[in-house]
């Protein structure tokens, strides 16, 4: 033990040194996870596309990331974003991130993953449509303009921090920050063309569920790490991680037997992920007990908006407002109510007596919301004018596997001639 | 009695079936075929390895109509399954000798008129 901590840096500790890199992998594995709930959840000729675009986010935001994202969130700044100190990871290095017993770049590579998987939700709003190189600059600008400031906002001594805001996991950066990006984007890039006409159904709810199965998997490194401590927050915030969702999933077979008699899977996998996100700003601060009767209320807003939302024209296509952005801010509102002195050791709140938390976690709710809806959609506004967002109506048609990566899904070699020359292009016109 | 075969683009399929619903025309099977038809080959490629996609997806209706609804399925057909490039598909009408409706015995004229009567 004394040997081990001799070789880390003062003030390392090696138990939360090792869990933090455990939790990191998990969280990491929660992007291609997210692929796989997506991809099930689209047409078989866009399945692919839409896992690239989950893909995508492990390079491009890990690279904005390290550039200058890490830094505008998490470095000393003006309270409403970071400054420049820690670009081109400068400083990041093996002594111990302030607050926390980890090394700064154990630390780093934790919140990158959730900047990455953060980044990878919003696909869900514009898949099956949107054009993957426009795609790759909007998630570059995104990764650098929107979560940073968010994620500042509330772990990097911010103002809501520097208020008495608890977010333990992400309520504002990563749910409510996707979800109502997601809800900015589906209005910017607009509906898919048949959509309200003909039926657009999941074409794989297997990947479905096995996706959002190793969605919770990974959560348990998301929350679990989000003390980065092996400590009394971990423990709670892993255990609340169990807990939260297992009550949303019952709570969403009973929504569906009352309203279907029937309990679906797309709705035990949409359950699991809203369970988990209705946990995850709460997971460090709320009792055992309190945390299933939160996975049980984080359902019902989610449900509701899941059904509403494909009467109207909003193609928001994986539902991320409903399922991150609501149950996010259901999470963040809970946590104004019964947070517990006894079981967090930094706040109560308002049925233990403190109602002024209740004000800011409420404050945290509108302003996050408003930052990322607003930011989000002027960043695709603007891009509009340089470029095509989405594929025109032939190529939606034909499938964006095909159209965008010259690649299929579910390929069965049947009539693939073997070319010698390299082609040009995507297209080449029949030579006979 | 005519059986018309209809090859259309797949993504056009939904489009078929509702105009064959305009139409009236009911009594339908459609399978997933691969064809080719001149239009533009794709080109994928996997690692190293790149092909060019000679056969597409396609979708092929067949419909057993009574001779006042030829002209009527080939129309839905044609109005559900026209995009305006290569591939749209191709329609073809074949005599049909007979026909025999499983359930009753029916033949011909009565087994490609549905229960209900009202079209081919």
């Amino acid at each position: 033990m004394t040997t081990i901590a001799a070789l880390l840096a003062p003030h390392v500790s090696p138990g939360d040194t090792a869990w933090m890199l455990v939790a990191t992998a998990l969280v990491l594995m929660m992007t291609p996870a997210l692929g796989l709930f997506y991809g099930g959840l689209v047409r078989a000729k866009n399945a692919l596309n839409t896992f690239m675009m989950s893909i995508a986010a492990l390079g491009v935001v890990t690279l904005t990331w390290a550039l200058i994202g890490y830094s505008l969130a998490f470095s000393h700044g003006i309270g409403f974003i970071g400054g420049f100190g820690n670009a081109l990871l400068r400083g990041v290095t093996f002594t111990p991130r302030h607050g926390t017993d980890i090394p700064q770049l154990l630390f780093w590579a934790f919140e990158a993953a959730f900047c990455i998987v953060t980044a990878a939700l919003v696909s869900g709003a514009v898949v099956e449509r949107m054009r993957f190189g426009p795609f790759l600059i909007f998630m570059t600008l995104w990764s650098i303009l929107v979560y940073p400031v968010l994620a500042h906002w509330v772990w990097g001594g911010g103002w809501l921090a520097s208020h008495g805001t608890l977010d333990f996991a992400g309520g504002v950066p990563v749910e409510m920050g996707s979800g109502f990006s997601a809800f900015a984007a589906a209005i910017a890039v607009g509906p898919r063309r048949d959509y309200g006409r003909q039926a657009l159904l999941p074409h794989n709810t297997v990947y479905a569920l096995l996706g959002a199965g190793l969605l919770w998997f990974g959560w348990f490194g998301f929350n679990g790490g989000s003390g980065y401590t092996v400590g009394h927050p971990g423990v709670l915030a892993f255990t609340n991680t169990l807990l939260a969702p297992a009550a949303t999933l019952v709570v969403w077979f009973a929504l569906d037997a009352w309203r279907g008699r029937r309990a679906t899977a797309i709705g035990a996998a949409t359950a699991i992920i809203v369970g988990c996100v209705g946990i995850t700003p709460a997971a460090g601060y709320v009792s055992p007990g309190w945390s299933i009767l939160l996975g049980a209320l984080a359902a019902l807003p989610s449900y509701a908006v899941i059904l509403w939302r494909p009467r109207t024209r909003l193609d928001e296509t994986l539902d991320v407002l409903p399922a991150h952005g609501l149950a996010g801010l259901t999470g963040i509102l809970f946590i104004g109510f019964f947070a517990q002195h006894s079981w967090n050791g930094v706040s109560n709140g308002l049925i233990y007596g403190h109602p002024g938390l209740l004000g800011w976690q409420a404050l945290a709710a509108l302003a996050g919301p408003a930052y990322a809806f607003t930011v989000t959609f002027v960043i695709l506004r603007v891009m509009r004018v340089f470029m095509a967002l989405r594929v025109d109506h032939r190529s939606e048609a034909i499938g964006m596997d095909v159209v965008q990566h010259g690649e299929e899904a579910y390929n069965t070699g049947e009539g693939a001639i073997l070319l010698r020359a390299p082609a040009e292009g995507e297209f080449v016109a029949n030579p006979r | 009695m005519k059986l018309v075969i209809g090859i259309v683009r797949p993504e056009k399929a939904n489009d078929v079936l509702e105009a064959l619903y305009r139409a009236e025309v009911r009594g339908v099977s459609m399978s997933r075929v691969q064809g080719h038809g001149g239009e533009l080959d794709r080109v994928e490629t996997y690692r190293g390895t790149t092909v060019k996609m000679e056969l597409s997806e396609k979708v092929r209706f067949e419909i057993a109509v009574s001779d006042p609804f030829v002209q009527p399925t080939i129309d839905a057909l044609c109005d559900g399954a026209r995009t305006g490039e290569v591939g749209d598909g191709k329609i073809f009408v074949v005599p049909l000798e007979r026909a025999v409706r499983i359930r009753t015995g029916e033949a011909d004229e009565a087994a490609v008129t549905p229960v209900d009567g009202s079209a081919g």
